[in-house]
């Protein structure tokens, strides 16, 4: 699927090139949602695709579908109005650590929790991109961020876990190194119903990169080649040997029913009384 | 070796920011780098069509394999 | 009973604003409980699905506003209802709806503040609030309604204002008026004027989702109609995409303020204030004791009329700069320390002595209280 049909049809081809700095893995991850999306085949006047506020969250600007912008935080509480208004829609959420994991985790844990049918993408490259390097609560321990000159005292959310404690119905981890894998997941996102949930590891070469010294773009993606490790391969490995590491693929997948279709049920309840 | 034909790839060096990802990641070492980082296409003969360059890269500036015309 | 003669029904404010919003045409509710406003999000939990319509209780006020956006940006007739600590949570998204002109409509049962206050007790402490709550110049419409009639019909101009005007539309009622019940007659559906958002006529290839019209007001797509367009809180042009150009936002913002300013028509009732030597200025509930003792003034003799503000913003300024030019003094009862007060003051330019008659003791302001003033500054 060569790139030009991708942009001739999913693209606002007029706003590229994008604002991402060189090598950020935002422009991977925007090019894999848009894969997915053309192998669901979703109709493009029926997917709107909602945003907070941060680096990923400009994603929207590019793509050529009903998009929203929203404040910082709250992109997944604006995507709930909209798919329960109008459930037709194909509502994807792209969302930053930042933007979902801090001050968007109050929506975070209650869309999981009401299993509504809406496909979130989070971009996590450990810092807070658009103000410059702060730490955010995926940043590991004792790393560096304008935020935390003298080493992280915080330690990260496991993100995946939270969601899948809190209710979500698909949960899995991809990386921008592992893109094909992305790709898969994210599509699966769109495919399955109910809150369907992928974390991306990526790389912030800019502040994340130079604040810890871990190189170039080129030399993050191949941390994330040699830490990503595979639900399968994980399964068989001590904890020892996963110690830094991190499990990528399908972390959980199940059913349960969803929000707007119980709300419908109720509705057509009150039509047969 | 390649698929020995040669595969039409175009760079959007507009688009392209210079990252290296698809020269450092192409299996086949297709592209060198220009002056300015951006990949030039030295050797398309030994394109094994993995599709990896235009998967990774962060501008959406490379495409392999000439027209839409439905190429796997 | 008479064909025409209809039934008179017992509600109160907070059902009457739930009728107003069903006559409306609302089909989306987003709220979170909060004293005094509660009862208003379980009506239409009950009644909602029963006319098709959607009913959500958030996690909290901020995401509460948030779906009503995003349910209106899908085409929903959407409504949020809450009171001082949830209207101060919401203000950013408030904002929001109204940089990128999304129609909805937001009730504040207003009580006892600061912060926690007295749940249960009535205040009118929201009013610049409810103006300035939310950063930055941009427009606001807000209504008082006075009485449990008035909280049904003006629930529906809310929405007919917010789908004009494409803005957020502030209900400010306070406890009284939210929790005392009276016979009201409710109109009839035929006999309401339902006002619709503009659709666009231009095709999708050429919409501008920020182009206005002669009345400043763009025409709106809804998502999913296969319009595909952009909607940000980020200063945008007419494309509706950002370009970091202050030039974008002086015409932006201005073009949202005025087209507030500019066209919209305020509603003030005004009672007995033809011969007025002096006049009182009172919203909501305190303006039913206001009209009280303007009537025992009269009784006295003394030449008092009533000036009330049932659109507080845009502050109708010519109703009080006019009044400021025919009365000697004018007397501001309010359940706060002073806040239409100074619109008031501001309008009337020292034409006329304004007296601010302030009480926040959780209880209401009595007629007495207020003839007393008038006969203070006769």
């Amino acid at each position: 699927m060569a790139v030009k049909e991708l942009l001739d049809r999913y693209t606002r081809m007029e706003k590229l090139p994008h604002i991402w700095c060189p090598g950020c893995g935002h422009g991977i991850i925007l090019g894999s949602v848009l894969r997915a999306i053309q192998r669901q085949n979703l109709e493009p006047d029926k997917t709107t695709i909602v945003s907070g506020i941060g680096c990923s969250s400009r994603a929207p600007g590019y793509m050529k579908f009903d998009t929203l912008h929203t404040t910082h935080g709250r992109a997944l509480a604006f995507a709930t109005g909209v798919k329960l208004a109008r459930p037709e829609l194909n509502v994807i959420v792209l969302s930053g650590d930042g933007d979902c994991a801090a001050i968007g985790g109050n929506h975070l844990i209650h869309a999981a929790r009401r299993n509504i049918n809406l496909t979130t993408v989070v971009f996590n490259n450990s810092i807070y991109g658009m103000t410059s390097g702060q730490y955010s609560p995926l940043t590991p321990h004792k790393r560096f961020a304008t935020t935390a000159p003298y080493g992280n005292v915080d330690h990260p959310f496991d993100l995946c876990q939270l969601v899948i404690a809190a209710g979500a119905t698909y949960v899995a981890r991809g990386t921008a190194y592992h893109t094909q894998m992305l790709i898969d997941l994210i599509a699966k996102g769109i495919e399955r119903k109910g809150f369907s949930f992928i974390e991306v590891v990526t790389q912030c070469p800019t502040y994340y990169g130079r604040k810890n010294k871990l190189g170039s773009a080129i030399d993050m993606l191949n941390w994330q080649k040699e830490h990503g490790v595979p639900v399968k391969a994980a399964a068989k490995l001590p904890p020892e040997k996963m110690e830094g590491k991190f499990v990528i693929g399908e972390l959980h997948c199940t059913q349960r029913p969803e929000y707007v279709e119980e709300y419908q049920r109720i509705i057509d309840r009150m039509e047969r009384e | 070796m390649g698929t020995g034909k040669k595969v039409r790839i175009d760079v959007n060096t507009d688009w392209c920011k210079g990252c290296g990802i698809c020269i450092a990641f192409c299996p086949k070492k297709v592209f060198d780098p220009l002056p300015d980082n951006k990949p030039k296409v030295a050797r398309p003969e030994d394109c094994i069509e993995c599709m990896l360059c235009e998967l990774r890269c962060p501008d959406l500036a490379i495409n392999v394999g000439g027209g839409s015309d439905g190429r796997k | 009973m008479g064909e025409n003669e209809r039934q008179a029904v017992l509600m109160s404010g907070n059902e009457a604003c739930v009728e107003g919003a069903l006559l409306a045409g609302i089909n989306f509710f987003a709220g979170y409980p909060i004293t005094p406003s509660t009862e208003i999000a379980e009506g239409l939990a009950e009644r909602l699905p029963r006319h098709g319509g959607k009913f959500i209780q958030m996690e909290d006020e901020i995401a509460s506003m948030a779906a009503v956006v995003g349910a209106s940006l899908a085409g929903a007739k959407a409504m949020t209802a809450t009171s001082g600590p949830g209207f101060s949570l919401k203000q950013e998204n408030i904002g929001f709806a109204a940089m990128a002109e999304v129609p909805c409509v937001v009730v504040n049962v207003q009580r006892y503040g600061p912060s926690t206050g007295l749940p249960t007790s009535p205040a009118q402490g929201d009013i610049m609030q409810a103006r300035w709550g939310t950063h930055g110049d941009h427009p606001m419409i807000a209504l008082m309604p006075a009485s449990v009639q008035e909280s049904l019909t003006l629930t529906i101009e809310a929405f007919n204002l917010a789908e004009k005007f494409r803005t957020p539309v502030i209900l400010l009622l306070d406890e009284v008026v939210g929790h005392m019940r009276e016979g009201i007659v409710p109109p009839r559906k035929e006999e309401i004027m339902i006002k619709k958002r503009k659709k666009p006529t231009a095709p999708p290839e050429e919409y501008l989702p920020y182009r206005a019209e002669p009345d400043g007001v763009p025409p709106m797509a809804n998502f999913g109609d296969g319009y595909r367009f952009h909607v940000t809180g980020l200063v945008h042009d007419e494309t509706g995409f950002p370009r970091g150009r202050g030039s974008d936002g002086d015409y932006l913002v201005r073009r949202l303020t005025n087209k507030v300013k500019n066209h919209f028509v305020p509603m003030v009732e005004e009672y007995l204030t033809e011969d007025a030597e002096i006049a009182v200025v009172a919203c909501g509930s305190v303006a039913r004791s206001a009209k009280r003792a303007v009537n025992l003034g009269r009784e006295q003799g003394i030449k008092v009329g009533l000036v009330r503000p049932i659109s507080i913003w845009p502050f109708p300024e010519k109703a009080i700069k006019d009044l400021a030019g025919k009365v000697r003094a004018i007397v501001v009862p309010e359940m706060n320390l002073g806040q239409v007060a100074l619109e008031v003051e501001r309008c009337a330019c020292g034409k006329a002595v304004v007296y601010r008659l302030n009480r926040i003791d959780a209880e209401l302001i009595t007629p007495d209280e207020i003839l007393a003033k008038i006969q203070e500054v006769k």
